[in-house]
């Protein structure tokens, strides 16, 4: 799983049906450090994240492993509000 | 399955009901060429202990039959290790 | 899931049985600026994208083969949809979106 940022989002009208209704955020992702990598993921949001939001996403086929995914086709989806992170 | 030490932890209250009672861990991979990554723990893993990790899809399975988005889980706490440890 | 512009089509006559009636569009992936990033890869269409389009693509194997849907099929990369326009905030140099 991943950490990133909510930076932005995606609209998109003419899609596959089983995406309808389902939110779409751009995540620049970031190292455990909490710094930008440079990369980013267009996510499925399922717990209601907000612009700037630190955000936890799972990616790969566990994407469709929630119950708003399930068996959409998403590759990456937020799981979770980050609220603190404790680096060793 | 490879071998990681532990080197962090998350704390998320707004999360998908299938991570609710699951600790997240930051995993720094033994091999020094994959990058770190954050692993739902399966097995009570503390900071600094090296364990044993599985990537991919099959991570989410260690919590079968609850339905839980992982892709990658901490899945042993490592007593001994035939290699030379960075 | 990437963002990525349409650059061109693919045809193939002599191909996997499951492939017949397919799209495959040669796509090249973006950034958020979508300037072009990385190298182009081939997609199936499932939203009747065309030349010049922005779209989403999907780059799981399970989630392709689903929306593809056509059962067991070899299938990596598909089109999910065109996208109509992305917002986001462009990362500052100084403190690159580690905070909002």
């Amino acid at each position: 799983m991943r950490l990133g940022r909510v930076v932005g989002t995606v609209v998109s009208t003419r899609k596959d049906p089983k995406l309808v209704g389902l939110k779409l955020l751009v995540v620049g992702t970031l190292s455990p450090e909490l710094v930008a990598d440079g990369g980013y993921e267009v996510a499925v949001d399922t717990v209601q994240a907000g612009f700037g939001d630190l955000v936890i996403m799972c990616t790969g086929s566990s994407a469709r492993m929630t119950e708003r995914t399930k068996d959409a086709p998403v590759d990456a989806t937020i799981v979770g509000v980050v609220d603190t992170v404790n680096l060793d | 399955m490879n071998v990681g030490r532990v080197a962090g932890n998350l704390v998320s209250t707004v999360k998908d009901p299938g991570l609710e009672g699951h600790r997240i861990l930051l995993v720094r991979p033994l091999n020094g060429r994959e990058k770190p990554f954050w692993a739902l723990d399966a097995v009570g893993a503390g900071a600094g202990e090296v364990v044993l990790y599985c990537r991919q899809r099959e991570a989410s399975y260690a919590f079968h039959p609850d339905f839980v988005p992982c892709d990658a889980c901490v899945v042993g706490i490592v007593d001994e290790l035939d290699e030379v440890l960075p | 899931m990437k963002l990525a512009r349409v650059v061109g089509t693919v045809v193939a006559t002599q191909k996997f049985p499951k492939y017949e009636g397919l799209k495959f569009l040669q796509v090249q992936p973006l950034d958020l600026e979508k300037q072009p990033r990385g190298l182009p890869f081939t997609a199936i269409d499932m939203v009747d994208a065309g030349e010049g389009d922005d779209v989403l693509v999907c780059l799981e194997g399970q989630s392709a083969v689903d929306a593809v849907g056509l059962g067991e099929n070899p299938v990596d990369a598909v089109i999910m949809g065109v996208v109509d326009a992305v917002q986001f905030v462009p990362p500052r140099r100084d403190n690159p979106w580690t905070r909002g």
